[in-house]
């Protein structure tokens, strides 16, 4: 029986595909239960004796070698399988060679979508160009709500906030953010109200700097900007809730923007924003924080429609072309979904009566796209 | 013009080899991504610097001027020197400021990170003051939270199970259908927001970002 488990029992040691090179994986199959370990054995042709590189996963089983692998050099594995009683070893007879793809085949399906999703945009900026009055894009509430928050702010005579969130430049909802402290700034510029910025990030900080003083120079009032309110505070998540949370009970702002990718310290924010009695208009991409910030603040700019804050402000025909184009790119997804989720119920139907063809291409497309 | 011409076209540039590196695993492609990050990384330290500054500018003024509540200033001049000094006794006596026993991460780790603690604590008494403003039944939508809310709490702990057996594959189920599918939703709107906002960047459309 032993003997039998053994024979039946295979590795194969090959390229790790879709990678950049120097990486070869082994995998195994029909690997006994009763296997206690898998020691991992190489050498180089040139070496005359094996030695231990590392041990194979019997969850994944597999193992991938990434210690000092050089591209085109063949490699001879052993594996020492131990069972309770005894060890066996067993010969990769066939070498591997590693080398470096030129595409990675598992993204396949990323790059048809990204280049569809891309053609629907750049077709939808083209259309807008021609036409820009039959574009119509959904009212966003929260957005339109900044006049009236930095209004009630200038009324009171109190300062504004904007709160950065804590992640930096590289990320689309900074940037969407930073696309948004211009308009608020700006706007605060007419209305000549204090406006104190936030930074977790010193690079966002100077970003920031940037764009507010922007802001100042288009509303004709480069004098009413002052750099040193766009501060950075700390590095250290709770340190920067516990400064964002001091200024605002000392300050007593009349609105706040909590803009950005935001984590634990959103509730703490957005309930002290509460408790000084300051409007407040938060945004973020941050899905497991939206609920916080609905239950908290008096309008969210939920998920993407922080992303499309810039075009719905700026109401630029080619802006609003590109969000209505992404709109198009999400029904094909949909669409795609909705397909998919069809032909597996059919062909689950149909297996369970004993047809099993549409199960196999069902799989297929599923292991291809 | 060239002011903003440079800048876009060093987006430009960067976008489309950051995204054929997403696709292209061989070198030097594979590791671009990678490099500029640790690129990033040292524009990030230079940077810092600006944001001490900022601080430091922020908090003289304050004092300077007499403000009120400026005696949080002078703390925060007094943690700023407590941290310059003893990390710079950690760096000349143990040769590394992180070794445990300096006292700079004597400093961390009793007095930071408790502060830090404290900060978090309080997250348990605003979730608490949140739900009730989100619970109250208002209205329909607000009723219907309200309920949901009622049995995902009780379905969460053993006095739910004990109340009724089914609470817990209630609250599995509305957790696993009536609250992920939406999720999932606003996931792949974010996703695809991203990738749009990524494009109109990357062609120049999105100018925002430059001053």
């Amino acid at each position: 029986m032993m003997v039998l488990l053994l024979l039946s029992m295979s590795f194969e040691a090959m390229d790790t595909p879709n990678d950049g090179g120097q990486s070869i994986t082994i995998i195994g199959r029909d690997i006994p239960t009763d296997v206690k370990k898998i020691l991992v054995f190489r050498r180089t042709e040139k070496d005359t004796v094996y030695k231990q590189v590392g041990f194979f996963s019997l969850l994944s089983m597999k193992y991938t070698d990434n210690d000092s692998i050089k591209d085109g050099e063949k490699y001879f594995y052993r594996l020492g399988v131990v069972f309770p009683e005894s060890t066996f070893y067993y010969n990769i007879t066939k070498p591997a060679v590693s080398t470096a793809q030129w595409f990675n085949r598992t993204r396949a399906a990323v790059l048809m979508y990204l280049i569809l999703f891309s053609a629907l945009v750049l077709l939808f900026i083209q259309l807008a160009k021609r036409n820009p009055e039959g574009l119509f894009i959904r009212k966003i509430p929260a957005l339109d709500a900044i006049d009236e928050a930095i209004g009630r702010s200038t009324e009171l005579g109190k300062p504004t906030f904007f709160v950065h969130g804590l992640m930096g430049i590289t990320d689309a909802g900074t940037l969407a953010a930073i696309t948004l402290l211009r308009r608020v700034a700006k706007k605060i510029a007419e209305y000549d109200t204090p406006l104190l910025v936030t930074n977790f990030d010193p690079i966002v900080m100077t970003a920031s700097q940037e764009t507010v003083k922007q802001a100042y120079t288009e509303a004709g009032r480069p004098d009413a900007y002052n750099e040193k309110n766009i501060i950075y505070l700390t590095y250290e998540q709770f340190g920067y809730t516990a400064g964002v949370d001091g200024l605002m009970a000392r300050e007593k702002p009349g609105a706040i923007f909590l803009q950005g990718y935001f984590f634990a310290e959103s509730l703490i924010l957005a309930e002290t924003g509460h408790a000084v009695g300051a409007i407040q208009i938060a945004g973020t991409t941050a899905t497991v924080q939206l609920p916080f910030f609905v239950a908290a603040c008096d309008y969210v700019l939920i998920g993407e429609e922080l992303l499309a804050a810039s075009s719905y402000i700026g109401r630029e025909p080619v802006m609003l072309g590109s969000v209505k184009g992404s709109d198009w790119g999400k029904a094909v997804l949909i669409f795609i979904i909705g397909a998919y989720v069809t032909l597996g119920t059919i062909a689950g139907i149909l297996m369970s009566t004993g047809r099993h063809t549409l199960m196999h291409i069902f799989e297929k497309l599923v292991s291809v796209f | 013009m060239k002011k903003k011409t440079i800048p876009l076209a060093i987006t430009f540039l960067t976008g489309v080899i950051i995204v054929v590196t997403f696709f292209i695993p061989h070198p030097p492609f594979g590791r671009l991504q990678e490099d500029a990050l640790v690129w990033y990384s040292v524009i990030f330290g230079f940077t810092m610097l600006l944001g001490v500054d900022s601080l430091v500018r922020f908090h003289a003024t304050k004092l300077r001027r007499r403000e009120k509540g400026s005696w949080f200033s002078t703390i925060f001049f007094l943690g700023l020197l407590l941290s310059f000094v003893t990390g710079l006794i950690s760096e000349l006596r143990f040769g590394d400021a992180f070794k445990v026993q300096s006292s700079f991460m004597y400093f961390y780790n009793y007095v930071l990170i408790p502060l830090q603690s404290t900060m978090f604590a309080l997250l348990a008494f605003f979730i608490a003051s949140a739900s009730y403003r989100a619970f109250r039944a208002r209205n329909l939508e607000a009723t219907l939270l309200l309920i949901t809310a009622v049995i995902v709490m009780l379905g969460r702990v053993p006095a739910g199970y004990m109340l009724w057996h089914k609470l817990p594959p209630i609250t599995s189920w509305i957790l696993n259908v009536l609250q992920l599918g939406p999720m999932r939703g606003i996931m792949i709107g974010i996703a695809l927001g991203t990738v749009a906002m990524s494009l109109r960047l990357i062609l120049g459309i999105e100018r925002t970002y430059l001053s």
